[in-house]
Order: C-alpha cells, then sequence, then structure tokens
C-alpha cells in the first residue's frame, strides 16, 4: 500500500527504510497480538462454532461451498421455519459467507487442505487483523502525529469492545463488517481529501462489500450523507465534496442493490432517504456554484444558505407528505426503537426480547473501553481544534455513535471504532507533548518507536516545550502505567468474558479444574443419531440455528425472527395448556419438542427465565388466550414454587422442565438452583409428551410428541387409565405421606 | 427571445431532474431581489430583472467556456434528457419491470455525475479555465485557505481525471448490467 502516510514516513531524509520497516513490523506485531489474543477460546476449548447466529452462518457457508455460488444465491431452505420455509439466498447477507468461501477455495487452489469449519473459526481473528491495519490507515488520515496511527492500530486490536464479537469461533457479520466499517471511512476521508473519482468509487465498491455483509451499513449510508450535510451548512462546499460524494452515492446505491435482501429498500425505505436528499441538495449546491461564477456577489453566501433551507424543507415536507402516503416504507422498527427506548417494549416485543438489543449499562463503556473512554472526550475537543473536514466527520461520528451505542448494547460495536481514533489522536498529543525530546523513559516498544521517529517533528510542529524532567517523567510513568493497565484489562476481559463459545460451557471443580460442560452438543447428537431425518424440532427460537447446524434437523423458528406470529405460535404453545398446546403441536407436524432447563446446575440462561418473553409474545398475537398477568402470582411475583400462578404451574413449559425433576431429590427436598426455590412435593404431570432423552446435566431435555391414542381416548384419559391400576397405591401412598408431615 | 432564455435555464444546469429548473428561477429571482448582489461586469446593471440576469449567465457561458468542456455540458444534458425521459416514461407508462428502470435511470443519473466530476476536476485543473472557475475560486475566499488539499486537488492531473472518469464509468455500468435483469 502506498498511501500517503507511508510517503509522509519516507520523506525523511535519513533513516526513513528503517522507521519504515519499524513501522511495518509494530504493524505485524498488532495485527499478530490482536489475532492471538483472540485465539482463548480455541485454546480452551476447541475450534467450535460459537454461540446462536453463527452456526447458520456455518451452515450456509458450508452450503455454499458444497453446492455452488448459484444454488446458493436461489436457496430455497425448507429446513427451517417449518411449514414455511425460508427464502434463505434472497434474505440474508451473503458477504460472510462467500468471503470465507472465496478464502476456502483460494486454499484449495494453492492446495492447502483445509476444513471449511476452521476457515469460519478464525475468520473474525483474521479480520481484525485487518482492522487493525485499516485503523491504522483512518487515524493517519487524521492527525499529522505518526504515532496516533499506530496507538489506534494497537488500540483497535485488544480494545474488548471489539473482541466481543470477533473471537475465534464468532463467525458473526460483525466479524468483517467492522473492518470494512473502518475501511470505508477511511476510503471516504481519502475522497473527500482528494477529490479524486476513484477514491470515491472505491468508498461505494467498500461500501457494497460491507451492505452484503451487515445490516448496519445503513450507519454509513446516513453517517456519510450527514457529513457532508455539516460541511455544506458550513459552507465548505467545494468540488472535491461534490465528486466524492456523487460518486459514492450513485455508484454506492447502485452497489447496494445487488444485493437481493437489500434490493429496492434504498430508494423506498426511509432510512436511506437521506442520502438521497443529499445528493439532491448537493446537485442544487453545485448548480448554484457554477452560476455563482458568471454572478459574482457578496449576498451570495446568504442567498445559498437561504437556498438550502428551502429546499431542504421542501424536501422534508415531501419526505414527510410521502412517508405519510405509503410510497415509501415507514421506518424499520428496529430505527424506531433507537430513537424511542420504550418503542420495541411497547410495540415489538420480539426485537426487545433480544438481549443484545437492551440498553447498555454504565459500566459497560468502562468494561469494553477502559481508559478510552475518558481519553475519548479530550480526542474529539482536539478534532474540534483543527476542523477540517476530516475531524468534522469524527466529530459527527462520535456524537451519533455514542448516542446509538447508549442506546443498544450490540452498537458498542460501532462506537468503538471512533473511540480509538479520538483516543490514540489524544494520547499521542501527550506523548509528543511530553516524551517528544527526550531521550528518558519510554512508554512502550511502540511509543519508543514513534518517539524516535519524531526526532525529526520537532522542528517543524509548533510543540509546547515541556522542559522540566520532573514533568517528563511522570507523565510518561503515568501514561505507560495506563498502557500497561489497558493491556492487562483487554487480556483479562478478554480471556474472561468472551471467550466462551455458550455452546460448551465450562465451570471450576473445587480444585480448581476445569470442568467442561457438554450437554448442548450431547443433546444435538442424540437428534442427529435417533430421530429420523425430517423430524420437525419445536424449541424456542434462541436455539433453532443450533439445532438445524448441529442435529441437522428441520426447526419451527429460529433466530432469524423474521415471522413474528409464527414465534408467538411457539409461544402460545409452550405457555397454554397441554390441552390447548397438543392441537398446535400436531397442526405444525411436531415430532420432538425441546427446552432447555438449567435448574439442577444453576445455569441462569434457561427456558424459564426466558419464559416470559415467549408469554409476551404470545400475548402479542393472542391477547384474549394468552395473558401475562396470569403467570405471577397475586402479589405480583414470579415464582415456579408452591405458590407458582395457575397457569403458570399448567403451561407446558413448566411441566416439561420439571417434568420428573422432583424424582432426583429426597421427597419435598426437589431444588431448583437458579431461581432458588424449593418446588412442590408433587412433580408435573404430562400426558400428551413422553420424554425423549435428557442430557447428563439437565440443561437440555427432549420430549417426542404422543401420536393420537390408539383407541381413541383423549391423552389425559389414556394416561388416567394408565395410572389407574395404580391409583390405589398412590393414594395410599399420599395417605402416609401426609401423616408423615403432620 | 423566450427560447433562449429556456435553454439558458436547462443547459447549464444540466439538471437531474426538472425541479432545478424551478430553482433556477428562484435563484435568479432572489438574486434580482439583492440589488447589491450584480456589481458584476458589464451588461448586469443594479436593477436587472432575472431574466436579463440569466441571459447575462448564458452569455457569460457561451463566451468563456472552452470548446472541450463545451461537449461535456452538452453530454451533461443529453444524460438529463434521458434521464428526464425515463423518469416521465415511469411515471406516465408504470413502471413494471421496475429493475430495468432503475439500472437505466441511474445509469443515467451516475453517468450524469461522474461527467460533472471530471467536468470540475478539468476546469478547475487549470489550463481550462474561464472567468468560471476564477469566479469561483475568488468566491471561496475566506474558506479557501482551510482547505488543506487545494493544492492537492489542482496536482490531479487531466489524465488522471480521465482514467478516474473510466474507472468509475466502467463500475457504474458493471452494476447496471448486472441490476437490469
Amino acid at each position: 500500500m502506498a498511501d500517503s502516510p507511508v510517503d509522509a514516513l519516507l520523506k525523511g531524509s535519513s533513516g526513513r527504510t528503517t522507521r519504515g520497516m519499524l513501522r511495518i513490523i509494530i504493524l505485524a506485531i498488532i495485527a499478530a497480538a490482536a489475532v492471538s489474543s483472540r485465539l482463548f477460546s480455541v485454546i480452551r476449548f476447541e475450534s467450535i462454532i460459537h454461540e446462536f447466529d453463527p452456526w447458520f452462518n456455518f451452515r450456509a457457508t458450508k452450503y455454499l461451498v458444497q453446492h455452488g455460488f448459484h444454488s446458493f444465491w436461489d436457496w430455497f431452505d425448507d429446513r427451517t421455519w417449518h411449514p414455511l420455509g425460508r427464502v434463505t439466498g434472497g434474505t440474508l447477507y451473503p458477504g460472510l459467507m462467500v468471503t470465507s468461501g472465496v478464502i476456502y477455495h483460494i486454499l484449495r487452489f494453492l492446495t492447502i487442505p483445509v476444513d471449511i469449519r476452521n476457515i469460519c473459526v478464525l475468520l473474525a481473528p483474521a479480520f481484525s487483523g485487518l482492522t487493525a491495519f485499516a485503523m491504522y490507515l483512518l487515524t493517519c488520515e487524521m492527525t499529522v502525529s505518526p504515532s496516533a496511527g499506530l496507538l489506534a492500530a494497537a488500540f483497535m486490536g485488544i480494545t474488548p469492545g471489539y473482541i466481543s464479537r470477533s473471537v475465534a469461533g464468532s463467525y458473526d457479520n460483525e466479524a468483517i463488517a467492522i473492518f470494512l466499517l473502518v475501511f470505508t471511512f477511511y476510503l471516504w476521508i481519502k475522497a473527500v481529501k482528494n477529490g479524486s473519482i476513484m477514491w470515491g468509487a472505491l468508498t461505494a465498491l467498500f461500501y457494497g462489500y460491507m451492505v452484503s455483509a451487515w445490516g448496519g451499513y445503513v450507519f454509513i449510508t446516513n453517517l456519510i450523507p450527514l457529513h457532508v450535510f455539516v460541511l455544506l451548512c458550513m459552507g465548505r462546499y467545494s468540488p472535491r465534496l461534490y465528486i466524492s460524494y456523487t460518486t459514492w452515492y450513485a455508484l454506492g446505491t447502485l452497489a447496494s442493490m445487488q444485493i437481493p435482501f437489500v434490493g429496492f429498500l434504498p430508494i423506498r425505505n426511509s432510512d436511506h432517504m437521506s442520502a438521497l436528499g443529499i445528493f439532491g441538495l448537493i446537485q442544487l449546491v453545485a448548480f448554484a456554484e457554477f452560476v455563482r461564477g458568471f454572478i459574482p456577489g457578496k449576498q451570495f453566501q446568504r442567498l445559498l444558505t437561504t437556498m438550502i433551507i428551502l429546499v431542504a424543507a421542501v424536501a422534508f415536507l415531501g419526505l414527510v407528505v410521502l412517508s405519510a402516503s405509503g410510497v415509501i416504507a415507514p421506518w424499520s422498527g428496529r430505527f424506531y426503537s433507537l430513537w424511542d427506548t420504550g418503542y420495541a417494549k411497547i410495540h415489538i416485543p420480539i426485537i426487545a426480547s433480544v438481549s443484545e438489543h437492551q440498553p447498555t449499562a454504565w459500566p459497560a463503556f468502562f468494561f469494553d473501553l477502559n481508559f478510552l473512554i475518558w481519553l475519548f472526550p479530550a480526542g474529539v475537543y482536539m478534532c474540534f481544534r483543527e476542523l477540517h473536514d476530516e475531524h468534522v466527520f469524527v466529530i459527527i461520528y462520535s456524537v451519533l455513535a455514542s448516542y446509538f451505542a447508549g442506546v443498544m448494547v450490540r452498537l458498542m460495536l460501532t462506537l468503538t471504532p471512533i473511540v480509538c481514533v479520538a483516543a490514540a489522536v489524544a494520547l499521542s498529543t501527550i506523548i509528543d507533548t511530553y516524551v517528544l525530546t527526550t531521550p528518558g523513559p519510554l512508554p512502550r516498544a511502540k511509543s519508543s518507536a514513534e518517539s524516535s521517529s519524531d526526532g525529526l517533528r520537532s522542528t517543524r510542529g509548533a510543540v509546547v516545550g515541556i522542559t522540566s524532567y520532573v514533568s517528563k517523567a511522570m507523565i510518561t510513568v503515568s501514561v505507560a502505567i495506563y498502557l500497561l493497565l489497558f493491556v492487562a484489562h483487554c487480556t483479562w476481559v478478554t480471556s474472561n468474558a468472551y471467550s466462551s463459545p455458550s455452546v460448551v460451557l465450562a465451570s471450576r471443580l473445587p480444585d480448581g479444574s476445569q470442568f467442561i460442560i457438554d450437554d448442548y452438543r450431547e443433546a444435538y447428537y442424540w437428534l442427529r443419531q435417533n430421530t429420523p431425518e425430517n423430524a420437525k424440532i419445536m424449541s424456542w427460537w434462541d436455539y433453532g440455528y443450533q439445532i438445524g447446524g448441529m442435529a441437522d434437523r428441520p426447526t419451527l423458528v429460529d433466530n432469524n425472527t423474521w415471522n413474528n406470529t409464527h414465534i408467538a405460535t411457539v409461544g402460545k404453545a409452550m405457555s397454554s395448556r397441554e390441552e390447548v398446546s397438543y392441537p398446535i403441536l400436531r397442526q405444525h407436524d411436531v415430532d420432538y419438542v425441546l427446552v432447555v432447563f438449567g435448574g439442577l446446575l444453576g445455569y441462569s440462561g434457561d427456558d424459564i427465565n426466558k419464559f416470559l418473553w415467549m408469554v409476551r409474545i404470545a400475548e402479542g398475537i393472542w391477547p384474549d388466550e394468552v395473558k401475562e398477568r396470569d403467570y405471577f402470582t397475586a402479589r405480583g411475583e414470579y415464582r415456579v414454587d408452591d405458590e407458582a400462578a395457575p397457569a403458570m404451574r399448567n403451561s407446558l413449559m413448566y411441566k416439561m422442565s420439571y417434568h420428573n425433576y422432583h424424582n432426583l431429590f429426597q421427597p419435598g427436598q426437589a431444588m431448583d438452583r437458579v431461581r432458588g426455590s424449593r418446588l412442590p412435593a408433587e412433580g408435573p404431570q404430562l400426558s400428551t409428551l413422553e420424554e425423549a432423552y435428557t442430557s447428563e446435566n439437565w440443561i437440555i431435555r427432549i420430549y417426542k410428541v404422543k401420536d393420537l391414542d390408539n383407541l381413541g381416548r383423549s391423552h389425559n384419559n389414556a394416561v388416567a387409565f394408565d395410572r389407574g391400576q395404580k391409583r390405589k397405591r398412590a393414594t395410599k401412598r399420599k395417605g402416609p405421606r401426609v401423616l408423615r408431615t403432620e | 427571445m423566450p427560447s433562449k432564455r429556456s435553454t439558458a435555464a436547462a443547459s447549464p444546469a444540466a439538471s437531474p431532474s426538472p425541479s432545478t429548473t424551478a430553482t433556477t428561477t428562484t435563484t435568479a429571482a432572489a438574486a434580482a431581489s439583492t440589488p447589491k448582489l450584480s456589481s458584476g461586469p458589464k451588461t448586469l446593471s443594479t436593477n436587472s430583472s432575472a431574466f436579463e440576469i440569466a441571459q447575462h449567465v448564458w452569455q457569460q457561458y457561451l463566451t468563456s467556456t472552452p470548446q472541450r468542456t463545451k461537449m461535456l455540458d452538452a453530454f451533461m444534458g443529453f444524460l438529463a434528457l434521458i434521464g428526464a425521459v425515463q423518469f416521465l416514461y415511469c411515471v406516465l407508462a408504470g413502471n413494471y419491470p421496475f429493475n430495468a428502470f432503475l439500472s437505466g435511470f441511474s445509469a443515467s443519473v451516475g453517468q450524469f455525475v461522474l461527467t460533472a466530476s471530471l467536468r470540475m476536476q478539468t476546469t478547475n485543473g487549470g489550463s481550462g479555465s474561464g472567468s468560471a472557475s476564477s469566479g469561483k475560486t475568488a468566491a471561496k475566499g475566506k474558506s479557501g485557505g482551510k482547505f488543506m488539499n487545494e493544492s492537492g486537488e489542482e496536482g490531479i492531473s487531466h489524465e488522471r481525471a480521465f482514467a478516474d472518469f473510466v474507472f468509475g464509468s466502467l463500475i457504474l455500468h458493471f452494476f447496471c448490467i448486472n441490476f437490469i435483469n
């Protein structure tokens, strides 16, 4: 890459090759650190795909590799969303799968036989190395200080906010999307600075790639027009701006429309309208500038601003009218929930139910960004002091991303790059000011390289002279300590919080050795081995992708939550009485029902804890049949013990979770370790389902849906008849027990 | 000569949509309403009407623009015309092959902005500067010093600009053909 930062570096008169080499080596080391810190999970567990969504991506990638690109593009998946099926090829972002498919074929071409699974597992770490490099380029555009780029690359490489989505095995869209995000922004800045069609076209190409990779492309779609709009309002129109923006918009919009899932959205959806509006606006401004060439006048500035305001008002009115009349699709629900945090909870429980859509807790900022978060405002302030076009971009980006990160946990990811840029700018200013001329103590190997390369710089920049060695030493030492703490914090967070595959759980035995809990894979493997190829599995949607990926069985709902009604059906089946649920199960050809139960192990992410969401989502569709209030006790408590509400105790979910559970314990001693409550002595009776399999630690329980009774009795009667033989004994048993308790 | 006036409004504007024509008159009217504005050269008096200003602009344009730039402008006008025709067709005759309409329309719009970019780069490049570019740089005035890359921009040679143009057009038409079904 012969980019200007590299050029600037090579311009020095002496030792320029040394400095260039150092830079490349440092960048390589940063990339290596970024990759290796993401390998905790592989080392600690194994090379396995994590969590939920990655399992679908993995399955799609396998399909792509096996069947080729064209059948992938037209893929209709009849093994999910039974009985509807899903037009998978048209409803996914193919960038991730295509990327790993291409890598796979390149490696095969080079006669390196690599399993596609290993490519998928290691894709995210590999791209994080690239992200660090893109970060270096982006930051080098922002500031003249050469250390800032390296610092930003290092920050980006190891900051937990980014690691959280890119550890080895988390094969998700974000894995490549963040690299594309940063690189697109770099190209955009480059385009604005140079005003050449080429950079604009490259921006558009990478924007198209980004669109194919992640739904978060809307962020770019709105951020770049906003940048342009602010620049226009600041009176900073220039041909460079026109060239880069129009090229980006014309090509980028076309590129984004190539993705079937996006399709006509860029001209229909309100999320994209700002870009179109700015495109029209900049045409007008360009024309005005053109005319101004012929009528010079001092009033033109005012005229221009009046015109901008007028046209913006007209465009806004038009947008409102079009939106109201339904020509343009209304804002998507996820988008509403960005502005009104309470929106989702009221209108779309399914969006609110996803844990990563919850608002961010304050400590999360510090947890994910450590000391970068307090350097961040300082960096933004530095940008205000210079305020070139690219600094305006940083400011807009940081304001928007801070807001979004506060609204949704997962958008912390978009905040992280700009925090790294701003913090690096701030820190490099500190280092340049204090450490620049001292041969004394140096914070790190990295900054030693920077400061040595800064030697020549001191003659040129107006660096404030700090001559006292005491202050120099103090600042240097404290910066070094902060950096070391940052590294320690990042490593700790990565190894402890973000490296769990969540498919395989780990706990520590009293003697400190690791104990692997592998119930998920055990149960999915049981399904794969013991059920017919086409057995339909019903579970809550969280586990749909995993069942599809690991057990290879059709599912009713999965993590692609496109059909709220279908999910609500499952929710209703789970939360209703057996008599109501059984017809639903029959109608949907369900053969097996899978529930996750953590009561024995104390695993809190189980279905009973998610149960209220099922009830709420079902209530959204059948408000008459399912009522959230019924599942609470009279005092409004959510209980599973003796005092649990009748609706709760009769619900299918409750029965499946606690079926036979009390037999593990002494009578009356059954404990639920998640909810910490003692269960009723008498376990729930299931009549329409029978237990098929329960994993070692009871985390996964699979039930088989009984066929209709041979003699045409209802299941209740059949079970009662079966029990009828024992009824006397049961009453007998009951008698003494009552006596015993008294 | 009303015919000349209408061309004056449309062709240097080379507007992508018919709305720009309306804006031209807005601009001109606003220009006329601010009398201080017309400190311009010769024919333009202080209280000249919108019509006169437009005519003046047209004359200025005719005299000061080099031949090559005029060719680009003609091309842009042609593209704008094609875009307008397609848009009209879409409005009047329905948008049934929507993919085809979109790719056709965006091909003309995209080519239009690319050509406009090429025009900006070549006229600002230094050699072909009429009163247009000089006026532009003069008008930029105070903010001009802030742009670091003002010099860098002038560094783009005509050949480089043209190569960029070809590059952009290739990508544009690739996408269009891919999208047209």
